[in-house]
């Protein structure tokens, strides 16, 4: 049940002292580019004790919000046994030869570094106690370590950590992966409400956002691309532009034409991004848009319509006879459900600060994912990776529109037309709702059989989406693993594929967040047609233990799935909101959904009412079950609350509409976000498993919308089958 | 990648910016000079001019509340107001909480349950705090919802931020969400 190491199992660490008698632990992954060379201790290392005692921690992945920039150093602190007090945290660059993956996307943070974070921290306790043991000339196992300190019981002595980390690094390090971990029950650090390390420094206005960034002599730059997708410069009149107030420099960029490269565009350069703005207005550019034509969501919703009245698709699964079993079925029901295009509104727009000497490329970019912007340099400008540094800013949010590397590209492309000007490109919302990597819109056809007993014993689903050749454009594929597959005998997921110019990639629970509310929406219908509720469906669905797929293996992470978990998580949402005993009230109920992802299992209630077509969401349960451990409980539930948020204002109110390629909604008057006066109680409760903890970055958002779907049926009759929900 | 740049910088032109000016700027408590166009946004004048980070560029629009600065002791949004018509009015950034007695008590209670996700928007949102609790210590529920509908939170902590104004105003004590 363990997780393959984030860094692999071949890295080793090693230890190096520091000017002035402290220790620094690093790592070294052999095989990867830059693992031989000699890195200088401070830079390479993970944990730095230095002779006052201070502990400097380094966090590799990216800071979105997620809180990882404090849950990972936990893990180190926890098995160091250090004084929390005494911890600095200090953000990693970008370097993979130290540091391995370096991403904040796919929930798997937590589960991928449990054992080895705690494992460096045990490394560099071990290495103080043998300090201490040599010191004293006593036996280790007669030292005790707690709060920065090694104490000898019997004798009464004491030493710091900060007194000990010169001797420490003499010491010869242990494998982080063979050293023993603490017993669970004595955690202090790990389980404890923390705050953010970097919290109190938002709050006193410090520059930690990548917009942020100041260098001398920096300028600002917007960068102008094409008024819709997959359009293409054809000529620019800068003259007038170029005269403008504060602006500096004009650049026409041709882009090279790829999905994750750079776009054709105009930059503008000035001394101060207003001004810049100011004088794209003045631009006269002339674009080809004649790929763009019939790229719209009118046109989507037809030809997906077509596509489902045809029928048939691309077999994904196939289990048992699905329709021969639908034919024969007591009863069948069928229903379409779609849901449209989203986008990810992090509140920080994109930007990206580059300088370039002529040779090297400096960047301070605010990315998920720093490694797809370094590629996507080195394949549209030819500046090799190993010419590039990336300082990894905190983030103003990322949902997952940070993974992509286009907006660090654009800033690379104008800094190297400007060698030894530090320029930082900033979007405008206007270009942030322009120019995404959408959630794709979709649409399902399900069916579903039941026998004379009410049992579900056939289901099919036919999805209509994006892609080409016989691909599925990225987040827009169906898991061919999809709950209930490998529960329910007859079984066939079929897709058939539209071509599309609009650029498609991951939201927060990609797939999950839309796929989960056709089915949990559908199966809701199929318990009513079988006389029974949802919940209890689940729970017949889910009655034996079965263990399907590799719920150890974090790259099929969606597709492992534990029946006695989801089990769990379902029982304890019911009682808690008491389910059981709910009454029937006109225009108000409870709806249920469960759902699993990213290792984690959701089960969530929503009470929710409907007054003249408006929907108000009073209350939301929600029980999960991520695992045995819960490591920050500040954190954790921050995640489960901003996941419901999320989900409601994507229900209620959230899509994104194309005309010829281009995106209609601009801002967030026609795009809203959830307001604090539609923020609902939120009740949560953790149900503990015997598993490795896993990630909170999205598991809890999927259910909440067909939960509240199915609120609105109990309370109306009005089926919700597409996303927005419109009450007539 | 074929750049035709074209490097120049003239003052004015026939652009669409009015020409520059002298601003004398109270930012939290210290008069700072800066030169802008009086119709730039008092945001970029405060960031890129003034070099202050607290306010936060969000929508451009008003609609986020991200850029939210106190004018006098007024929340105002700073991307829709001009650096023209600030005049001699006190500006208050997040930054200028610290050493006042009511600010302070906010970004305790902020601390104390760690409200903030990705923190972008919480300068602002506290800045809307404290003008609400200047004006009515002891706010309703509902009156710390409507004084706060104005600062969208993308995270989501809306639940925090109530909690973090209440504890602020002495309302509610502790730990426990």
């Amino acid at each position: 049940m363990e997780h393959e190491p984030a860094l692999g199992r071949r890295a080793f660490l090693k230890v190096s002292a520091v000017a002035g008698g402290g220790m620094a632990l690093g790592l070294m992954v052999p095989g990867l580019a830059g693992a031989t060379e000699e890195v200088p201790a401070r830079l390479s290392a993970w944990v730095e004790i230095t002779r006052t005692g201070e502990i400097i921690i380094t966090s590799k992945n990216p800071e979105v919000g997620q809180g990882i920039k404090t849950s990972l150093p936990m893990m180190i602190a926890e098995e160091l046994d250090a004084d929390w007090s005494q911890v600095r945290v200090a953000q990693g660059d970008w370097n993979p030869a130290v540091y391995g993956m370096q991403v904040a996307g796919g929930s798997f943070a937590t589960p991928v570094h449990w054992l080895q974070m705690r494992g460096f921290g045990a490394a560099a306790r071990a290495m103080l106690v043998a300090a201490a043991a040599a010191k004293a000339g006593v036996a280790a196992a007669e030292l005790t370590t707690a709060k920065g300190v090694v104490r000898h019981a019997a004798s009464g002595r004491r030493w710091t950590y900060g007194e000990l980390a010169g001797d420490a690094a003499k010491q010869p390090v242990p494998d982080p992966t063979k050293v023993r971990l603490k017993d669970p029950a004595l955690f202090t650090i790990i389980g404890r409400p923390t705050t953010g390390v970097d919290s109190a420094r938002v709050l006193r206005g410090e520059p930690l956002f990548g917009i942020d960034v100041r260098q001398p002599g920096q300028l600002y730059a917007v960068y102008e691309t094409a008024p819709a997708h997959g359009g293409r410069l054809k000529s620019a009149d800068t003259a007038v532009a170029s005269a403008a107030q504060g602006v500096v420099a004009v650049i026409p960029l041709k882009g090279n034409g790829q999905f994750d490269g750079l776009a054709d565009g105009v930059a503008i350069v000035a001394s101060n991004i207003w001004y810049a703005e100011k004088a794209r207005g003045l631009l006269k550019a002339e674009w080809d848009l004649s790929a763009c034509k019939g790229h719209g969501s009118a046109d989507y919703a037809a030809r997906a319509a077509a596509l489902l009245d045809a029928g048939g698709g691309i077999d994904l699964r196939r289990d048992g006879d699905a329709p021969g079993k639908l034919a024969g079925a007591a009863k069948v029901i069928s229903a379409r459900y779609a849901y449209p295009f989203a986008g990810h509104g992090q509140l920080e727009p994109q930007n990206c600060t580059a300088l370039f000497d002529g040779e090297r490329l400096e960047m301070w970019s605010p990315t998920q994912n720093p490694s797809a912007g370094a590629k996507a340099i080195a394949t549209a400008l030819g500046i090799p990776e190993n010419r590039q540094t990336i300082h990894i800013t905190r983030m103003g949010g990322g949902f997952g529109r940070r993974l992509m590397g286009d907006a660090m590209v654009q800033a690379a492309a104008i800094a190297r037309a400007m060698p030894g000007k530090p320029v930082q490109l900033v979007w405008t919302r206007d270009d942030e709702f322009a120019r995404s990597f959408y959630r794709p819109g979709g649409w399902h056809q399900l069916k579903a059989g039941i026998d004379k007993a009410g049992r579900l014993v056939a289901l099919t689903n036919h999805f209509a989406t994006f892609g080409a050749d016989g691909k599925p454009a990225r987040s827009a594929q169906l898991n061919p693993a999809q709950f209930p597959a490998g529960l329910v005998d007859n079984l066939l997921y079929t897709h058939s594929l539209m071509p599309t110019v609009i650029p498609t990639g991951p939201m927060r629970a990609p797939e999950s967040n839309t796929v989960c509310f056709a089915y949990q929406s559908f199966l809701d219908e199929v318990a009513q047609a079988a006389g029974k509720d949802l919940p209890a469906l689940m729970l017949e669905l889910c009655a034996q233990d079965k263990v399907i797929g590799n719920p150890g293996d974090p790259a099929r992470a969606s597709s492992a799935f534990v029946t006695a978990r989801a089990r769990g998580v379902i029982e304890r949402v019911l009682a808690d909101c008491g389910w059981a005993g709910r009454r029937k009230q006109r225009g108000r109920a409870l709806g249920f959904a469960f759902y699993f992802c990213h290792l984690g299992y959701f089960a969530e209630v929503v009470d929710a009412s409907v007054v003249r077509g408006k929907v108000t969401v009073h209350k939301v349960w929600v029980a999960g079950d991520i695992g045995s451990q819960i490591v920050n409980p500040f954190g954790a539930e921050n995640q489960v609350r901003g996941s419901v948020v999320d989900g409601l204002a994507q229900a209620l109110d959230q899509q994104l509409t194309f005309v010829d390629g281009r995106v209609n909604e601009r801002n967030f008057d026609s795009y809203p976000l959830g307001r604090i006066s539609a923020t609902p109680e939120i009740a949560i409760s953790w149900v503990k498993s015997n598993y490795p903890p896993s990630g909170l970055g999205e598991p809890a958002l999927p259910p909440v919308i067909p939960a509240l779907t199915n609120a609105i049926f109990a309370a109306t009759g009005k089926r919700i089958r597409s996303l927005p929900i419109r009450l007539g | 990648m074929g750049a035709l740049a074209m490097l120049r910088r003239k003052p004015v032109g026939d652009s669409i910016v009015s020409e520059e000016k002298q601003f004398s700027l109270k930012i939290d408590g210290k008069v700072q000079q800066i030169s802008a166009a009086p119709d730039m946004p008092l945001l970029w004048a405060l960031r890129q001019e003034a070099g202050v980070s607290g306010p936060k560029f969000g929508c451009g629009a008003g609609l986020c509340g991200a850029c939210t600065v106190q004018l006098d002791g007024t929340p105002v949004r700073s991307c829709q107001t001009a650096v023209g018509d600030v005049g001699g009015a006190a500006i208050t950034t997040v930054a200028g909480l610290q050493g006042d007695a009511l600010g302070e008590r906010l970004v305790k209670a902020w601390l104390d349950i760690d409200v903030m996700q990705c923190g972008y928007c919480q300068s602002g949102q506290i800045l809307s705090a404290h003008a609400l609790l200047k004006a009515t210590p002891k706010p309703s529920a509902a009156q710390i919802d409507a004084a706060m509908e104005g600062n969208i939170c993308r995270c989501g902590t809306y639940t925090l931020i109530r909690k973090a104004i209440r504890m602020a105003s002495g309302q509610e004590t502790g730990h426990g969400a």
